[in-house]
């Protein structure tokens, strides 16, 4: 008897779910990772949707899609290709052509491949298997939308709502091919919808038949098993990148001991800092939604110059948009985190598509001589902490500092170790009335600290330290307006030695891979996932390589150019047309670079870039 | 000990108190002068501790003020006071903020926060310097400018019509509208005193001179010799009445304001309408703030008006409030822990 499905152990699979925008395929992969990694896996997520929010239906400017690689240890990135699809319509299977790996299982719903819906999605023929030179998948039809009605006839749920629950059906169906309890997927249905009781039981009903169907009927021949290897004790959840960021500005400001303020203006892919610190009002953040971007920065400056953690949070076009007072900010030596969630430009470029492409704008894209900190995240957790050390530098150096993310990490999750925040380092302002030794009648607001160059922090309410400051240039020594040409000289110089001595305060940045490799990976920002496994793949081949992936871009590690004149060949490899080469040439003009840049909006391709390194 | 208790809440400010060392750099005859010394006086009477308060100012000749202010003072960039304050006001609502502005810092490049701020009904009070007249880049048509004005940038006339500040103000649902002229200190002094006393965002508009490009501006009005026939100056709950021999009443005439001699057509004292400031239907300001401009009537000033209503600083803090009273004293990390989607690895 062959009555029992085999069970094939994997070591981690990459699952992708499309369909419509309307189809709820986020939340069907954002249910199946949070799933997964609470039943002990590893799990990186890459939600790939339009900026449409409902293009029109079946075609192909309308398919969201899902990825989520789960593994038992060792997932740095989303993967490149899928392992199962999972196709609500024909889009879905037509967009992801070129997501699948040869072999891959195609779950899809026949009731949506229809003459009609295949017309929809541009097909000439009835067979798209096919026609897209699919012979080597294996595609699984099942007929989900008549089973999800079915299931639901007697839910008293009219057939529009009945259709809603496909996905739950869907996700039934993957977790039984993973053997994944879908006990733990109900409990977070009933978390998710706690105040829709009808819809918590209809989900769970079509999620169950899905699973059932998937059982009864032995739909593939083999099931997998993902094993979980013991992560180390402690308290974990699935984090997103913005989530995270939003959690370490909290984070810092607890530590700091001062009000934590966000001014800020919905823009994708970044609105979700603003919405998830306006959901904390019960930890007593102040976060504005303002009128524009401008006025989001600029009640950040407020709330700065009065004493808060101030922060703003937005996206390419809006950091252009924030120029003037980020610039104002510098002149005015205040701390400010200015978050960019970066995403394809130039322009509105491509919302909902990540690149790092606002690299130099970041750096550069402000008027006069205008230093500022640069910190990018790596990876979605990496949010939580590049969040705290940019408000940690703001605040104890008195400079705004940009911190990079983009649309990948943003959205994308993984799971997250919840943090002991004793073990993160104190936060110190250098509030004036702490730390100026002179006496109140001798401070003037551009004295500073002879080690660190910063100036103190005098908070309107106390009392002894009334004082004006604002964008012209001020006398070094009294802060009253002027025009002094030393002056501007030495302020220009000052300002920028303040943030050249922050390398001191930063951690030295580390190499990782082959200590006698010739070879080093250069990297920085969110790609970090990616390159890892490319260097893990290029070692796997028996090359010897080494990897330096940057957090901390402006100032840099001091031990930087230790680094790098050791290897004889270089390669940095960015989402851009080169400017992090570019910049690091800048510094350290007698280093060779080679570039290697993608700019197509979507996440680096481990195998390509594997190719292509082995033959640098 | 309760001597020095009683010492400090007694505390008496001067108008000297506010004053700042730096020298003041306006053009001599500026009408800026004479609106700084007002600030300082209405901030003497008001008594507010120095150190409680904040000028915010955004870029103008107006807009440097706040250097000559020994308060804390904040000079920010082109248009972008009132979202300074805004942010000032919501981190600190102890704080008493001000603005100085001007009629193209804040109609013009910052219209966008001048509407919205007044919208919230934030509470900050925002002074801004009506000339007419781009001064600190030398001369350019403003937007308040009317139309037909030669200036630099005009040099056949301007071919568009200005804003009156007013009408943006009540607009965007303001509840606090005033007017006075530089010059008239005495009124001016009182109409700031009330916009800081209002919760809420205040607009007071200051008719100001430009000495060097927009001389006499306001003459028409502001010239001592006339100002008595051509302004009524507005107080709540009196009677709206002017003229060099405090003859003259506005009456309405069916759904508009007239202008009337007491004692002549048949007009008594009785016939003169009271100032109600207060009332929530902004129609009957809107009609007294537009007095002069397109009519013979008498320019209004003093508080047109002046309604209570929610502050924007004090339902933020009130909302915040009422959430932590269902989980008070929650660290970051009891809030984590107590979050749904997690689990433990033992």
């Amino acid at each position: 008897m062959t009555n029992e499905t085999v069970i094939t152990d994997l070591k981690q699979v990459t699952i992708r779910f499309s369909g419509d925008s309307g189809d709820g395929m986020q939340l069907t992969g954002t249910l199946f990772s949070t799933l997964s990694a609470i039943f002990g896996n590893e799990i990186a997520t890459f939600p790939d949707y339009p900026a449409e929010i409902r293009a029109p239906q079946g075609t192909l400017n309308g398919v969201s899609g899902f990825q989520v690689r789960v593994g038992s240890k060792d997932i740095y990135n989303a993967g490149d290709k899928a392992d199962v699809l999972i196709a609500m319509n024909p889009a879905a299977l037509k967009v992801n052509r070129q997501h699948l790996k040869k072999g891959s299982i195609v779950i899809f719903d026949t009731d949506s491949f229809t003459r009609k819906d295949l017309e929809k999605a541009l097909f000439k023929t009835e067979d798209p298997f096919t026609e897209l030179n699919l012979e080597q998948v294996q595609p699984i039809p099942v007929a989900i939308t008549s089973m999800t009605k079915d299931s639901l006839a007697d839910s008293g749920m009219d057939n529009k709502d009945i259709l809603r629950s496909k996905n739950m059906f869907s996700l039934g169906i993957v977790c039984w091919l993973f053997n994944r309890p879908i006990e733990i997927a109900e409990q977070l249905l009933k978390d998710k919808f706690r105040k829709r009781p009808k819809l918590v039981e209809t989900n769970i009903k079509a999620l169950t038949d899905g699973y059932n169907y998937g059982n009864n009927t032995h739909l593939t021949a083999t099931t997998y098993r993902i094993d979980t290897v013991q992560a180390g004790k402690g308290f974990y959840t699935d984090i997103n990148g913005n989530t995270a960021t939003a959690y370490g500005l909290i984070a810092a400001a607890e530590k700091a001991g001062v009000q934590l303020f966000l001014g800020s203006y919905p823009i994708t892919p970044a609105t979700d800092i603003l919405q998830e610190l306006s959901k904390r009002k019960d930890l007593g953040v102040k976060a504005l939604q303002m009128e524009d971007e401008i006025a989001g920065i600029c009640t950040a400056i407020g709330a700065s110059f009065t004493g808060c953690l101030a922060a703003t949070s937005t996206s390419g076009p809006g950091l252009s948009l924030k120029s003037e007072a980020l610039g104002l900010a510098v002149m005015t030596e205040l701390p400010l985190v200015v978050i960019d969630v970066q995403r394809g430009g130039p322009s509105t470029g491509m919302p909902t598509k990540s690149e790092q492409t606002d690299l130099f704008q970041a750096l550069y894209g402000r008027n006069g001589e205008s230093p500022l900190v640069v910190i990018a995240a790596t990876t979605p957790v990496d949010c939580f902490d590049s969040a705290y050390w940019a408000s940690k530098i703001a605040l104890e150096h008195m400079t705004p500092v940009v911190l990079l993310t983009d649309g990948y990490i943003a959205n994308g999750a993984s799971t997250w170790k919840i943090p002991n925040l004793e073990e993160y380092p104190s936060i110190e302002p250098p509030y004036v009335q702490e730390k100026f030794k002179g006496s109140a009648e001798s401070w003037k607001p551009y004295l500073r600290d002879e080690d660190t160059l910063v100036r103190y922090w005098g908070v309107p309410g106390t009392e002894g330290y009334m004082h004006r400051i604002g964008g012209l240039e001020k006398d070094y020594s009294t802060g009253i307006i002027s025009s002094n040409p030393e002056n501007h000289q030495l302020m220009v110089n000052t300002r920028k030695a303040k943030i050249k001595k922050i390398a001191g305060f930063i951690p030295e940045q580390e190499v990782i891979g082959d200590k006698d490799a010739d070879t080093l990976i250069v990297g920085w920002g969110g790609t970090y996932g990616h390159l890892l496994e490319v260097m893990m793949r290029i070692q796997d081949k028996g090359k010897k390589v080494a990897f330096a992936h940057f957090r901390f871009i402006n100032p840099l590690p001091s031990n930087t150019y230790d680094i790098l004149k050791k290897y004889k060949t270089i390669i940095v490899a960015e989402q851009n047309t080169g400017h992090f080469a570019s910049y690091l040439l800048s510094r350290f003009d007698d280093i060779k670079i080679h570039r290697f840049n993608r700019v197509e909006g979507q996440p680096f391709s481990v195998s390509e870039l594997v190719d292509e390194f082995m033959n640098m | 000990m309760e001597t020095a208790t009683v010492e400090k809440t007694q505390t008496r400010y001067t108008p000297k108190d506010y004053k700042s060392e730096v020298n003041v750099r306006w053009c001599p005859g500026c009408g800026d002068f004479a609106i700084l010394s007002c600030v300082h006086k209405a901030m003497a009477e008001l008594n507010i501790p120095p150190h409680e308060t904040v000028v915010v100012s955004g870029i103008g000749c107006s807009s440097r003020l706040p250097y000559y202010m020994n308060t804390y003072g904040f000079h920010g960039i082109h248009g972008r006071a009132a979202a300074i304050a805004t942010g000032v006001k919501v981190a600190n609502p102890n704080l008493n903020v001000w603005v100085a502005t001007g009629d193209g810092d804040s109609l013009a490049i910052g219209g966008n926060h001048f509407i919205h701020a007044v919208r919230r009904n934030i509470d900050i009070n925002i002074i801004l310097f009506n000339n007419k007249i781009y001064g600190l880049t030398k001369g350019q048509y403003s937007p308040t400018s009317d139309r037909g004005f030669v200036s630099k940038s005009s040099p056949y006339g301007t071919v568009e019509d200005p804003f009156r500040p007013s009408e943006l103000c009540f607009g965007a649902r303001g509840t606090f509208f005033a007017r006075a002229i530089d010059v008239d200190m005495k009124n001016t002094t009182e109409t700031m005193v009330a916009a800081a006393r209002h919760k809420g965002t205040s607009v007071v508009e200051v008719l100001q001179n430009c000495i060097i490009f927009n001389d006499g501006i306001h003459n028409k009005i502001a010239d001592r010799t006339w100002k008595a026939e051509k302004t009524v100056m507005l107080r709540h709950g009196e009677k709206m009445i002017f003229g060099l021999e405090n003859n003259r009443g506005l009456v309405l005439d069916g759904w508009n304001l007239k202008a009337v001699t007491i004692g002549e057509d048949g007009y008594t004292m009785d016939d003169i309408l009271v100032h109600d400031a207060s009332t929530k239907d902004n129609t009957l300001h809107v009609k007294l703030s537009l007095m002069g401009y397109d009519n013979d009537l008498p320019v209004a000033l003093g508080v047109i008006r002046s309604v209570d209503a929610p502050t924007y600083e004090t339902e933020y803090e009130n909302q915040i409030a009422e959430v932590q009273k269902k989980a008070p004293g929650k660290s970051f990390t009891d809030f984590l822990m107590s979050s749904s989607h997690i689990w433990e690895m033992k």
